[in-house]
């Protein structure tokens, strides 16, 4: 990839990371490690070219779907959507407030560009599976991609999801898990350990890669080689960093759903070398 | 209020299953987007000539109804109209978040067939009865939930299903059933069926238990009784018109359906009774316990869920002799 495009999509990525942080900081509410981690695998997708959408036309039939089954990193997907041009970037500011169409977690009949309902864990994978299905049964070729914590992954149904994958050979089908070792309470493997998570997804019968979730390059290299192998479902074990570009954040269970102060806020500015938007 | 055309109950009893695997191949042959899901269940669900007739509509998931509800949404999110199908007790308990978010919240266009419902599984115990399923899914928003009565009813609220935008459950029970409707009726969302008429109590049921409300009615007359049957095959939305009508023009009502009655059709009339119009009302249902063992027949019976059942009740709430 061009040295140009690389730079463009780092800046984009770490405008979408201030907007979460400013998003959080505004409703005093959010979750600022998550959405730090997923900001360069979302902004790869939507604004890297990856995914076939039209912000004009939100339910364009033929459409790749991305379905965001983190999503309480609903900071990072907002903002991206928005970057991506769904809704103004000014709306932003209403994250979480009375009667926003900027719920908590994501409505797909609030905001256009959103798929699938999500915030209870689990819920993404078997969802993603049925629009594959659908592009199957109707000869269609979109592409459909989750995007799950890693902790969720403790969710039973994922796995419920991904045999069902395996049996039906979506190979239209990418499930990208934002490994970043830590959950609400915990470190993962401190919690329930869910290495070796590759040899996991292997033995359900994906094609698995490991990345650097935050290597724009690495990630764009991956999503233009997809399927990985035909006739099997896709999964991308993105290896990143909670709380990712801003330092008193970065790796720290506290950061899962940390607000930021003013101060915090632009010490993270400085750190992205970006401006506070609001 | 619809009123349903009289119709001359027979011996002959049908499993309503049939008419519903019958009417999903008849829609998924003019319908490209119909398709069936399942959790392993060919024939429970009978739906093994639908896999035969239409392999690539077919969806098998395996034992994982979480899975199979997710996929649901996933299909609809895709354009295809899925009938998501399993045991009632399974489909609903173990998907339950599945319903609430992915269906309810999500409105996407899932056609939930609850197979086996109520206490259908006699035998196998409580773990397979599904008498909690009428209130869990009619309390969850924008779900619509339908309970047929019979074969003719079951096909008219399947082809009904593909033409409402919209999660709906639907409740089919394996307990054969006659015939209560001709064929000159037609079934409408948010309308119950007037199947007999009277101005001495009301009794509102709905399901396998239509049959059996009919005859208390014919036991009711010969004692002089004349009894308003109602079958409230819509459960949500319900007909409050209906339910108000007989609570103005009758003595009383009477409530009877294979389910608990708590938060069941016992419960959804009494909300509209207690707000608009209180009334005199028996429950009949199975009460804040799970059912013992014994054939479908047995415990319909135990729980009074009969036409004598019925009648007693009606005869305590007129305050006549039993």
């Amino acid at each position: 990839m061009a040295e140009s495009s690389l730079k463009h999509l780092q800046q984009a990525a770490n405008l979408t990371r201030i907007r979460a942080m400013s998003m959080t900081h505004h409703s005093q509410l959010g979750h600022t490690g998550g959405d730090l981690s997923s900001a360069d695998i979302l902004t790869c997708l939507y604004l890297g070219g990856i995914l076939a959408v039209d912000p004009e036309k939100p339910y364009w039939e033929q459409r790749d779907r991305f379905i965001m089954s983190k999503g309480h990193c609903s900071g990072a997907f907002y903002a991206t959507l928005a970057a991506r041009g769904f809704f103004p970037v000014e709306q932003l500011k209403t994250f979480m407030d009375p009667l926003s169409m900027l719920n908590g977690h994501p409505d797909r009949n609030k905001l256009p560009g959103v798929e699938a309902n999500t915030g209870p864990l689990g819920h993404g994978a078997p969802i993603a599976v049925g629009a594959a299905l659908a592009a199957k049964m109707r000869g269609e070729h979109w592409r459909v991609f989750v995007l799950t914590g890693d902790g969720e992954l403790q969710e039973g149904s994922n796995w419920e999801a991904a045999m069902t994958a395996h049996h039906y050979k979506l190979d239209n089908l990418t499930v990208i898990v934002d490994r970043n070792r830590i959950q609400q309470g915990d470190f993962t493997e401190n919690t329930v350990q869910l290495d070796p998570l590759p040899s996991k997804w292997a033995s359900f019968g994906f094609a698995v890669r490991e990345v650097d979730g935050h290597n724009h390059e690495e990630l764009m290299q991956v999503f233009h080689s997809l399927p990985l192998e035909p006739g099997k479902p896709t999964c991308i074990i993105a290896n990143t960093i909670k709380g990712k570009g801003v330092s008193f954040a970065e790796n720290k269970p506290a950061w899962h759903h940390g607000v930021p102060t003013r101060e915090q806020l632009l010490l993270a500015a400085e750190e992205l070398g970006v401006e506070v938007p609001w | 209020m619809v009123v349903a055309p009289p119709v001359e109950t027979s011996a002959k009893t049908y499993d309503c299953r049939e008419a519903y695997s019958r009417t999903l191949e008849e829609m998924a042959a003019q319908d490209k987007r119909v398709c069936a899901v399942i959790n392993d269940s060919v024939s429970s669900t009978k739906l093994k000539k639908f896999k035969e007739l239409f392999p690539e509509r077919f969806v098998n998931v395996g034992i994982a109804e979480q899975n199979m509800v997710g996929v649901g949404a996933g299909l609809a999110n895709g354009g295809m109209v899925p009938y998501v199908c399993g045991a009632s007790c399974f489909l609903t308990a173990r998907a339950m978040e599945q319903v609430k978010v992915d269906l309810g919240y999500s409105k996407w266009n899932v056609k939930l067939c609850g197979m086996s419902s109520g206490m259908a599984y006699g035998q196998l115990g409580a773990t397979h009865h599904s008498i909690e399923d009428m209130a869990w899914t009619r309390i969850i928003p924008n779900l619509t939930v339908i309970v047929p009565a019979d074969p003719l009813e079951t096909e008219q609220v399947m082809r009904y299903s593909l033409r409402h935008d919209g999660p709906m459950f639907l409740r089919i029970s394996r307990v054969p059933v006659p015939k209560v409707h001709d064929r000159g009726y037609q079934f409408t969302l948010g309308r119950a069926a007037l199947m007999n008429d009277g101005d001495d109590v009301t009794i509102i049921t709905n399901g396998i238990l239509v049959a059996r409300a009919l005859q208390a009615a014919k036991l009711l007359e010969e004692r002089g009784i004349f009894a308003r049957v109602l079958n409230m095959s819509s459960i949500k939305p319900l007909d409050s018109d209906a339910i108000l009508k007989a609570a103005r023009e009758t003595r009383g009502i009477v409530t009877a359906e294979e389910a608990l009655t708590a938060g069941g059709l016992g419960g959804a009339v009494a909300e509209v009774l207690a707000l608009h119009h209180p009334a005199r009302m028996r429950m009949l249902g199975l009460p804040d316990v799970f059912a013992p063992t014994g054939s479908a027949e047995f415990l319909l019976d135990h729980f009074h869920l009969n036409a004598e059942g019925i009648v007693n009740a009606a005869l305590d709430l007129l305050g006549a002799k039993k």
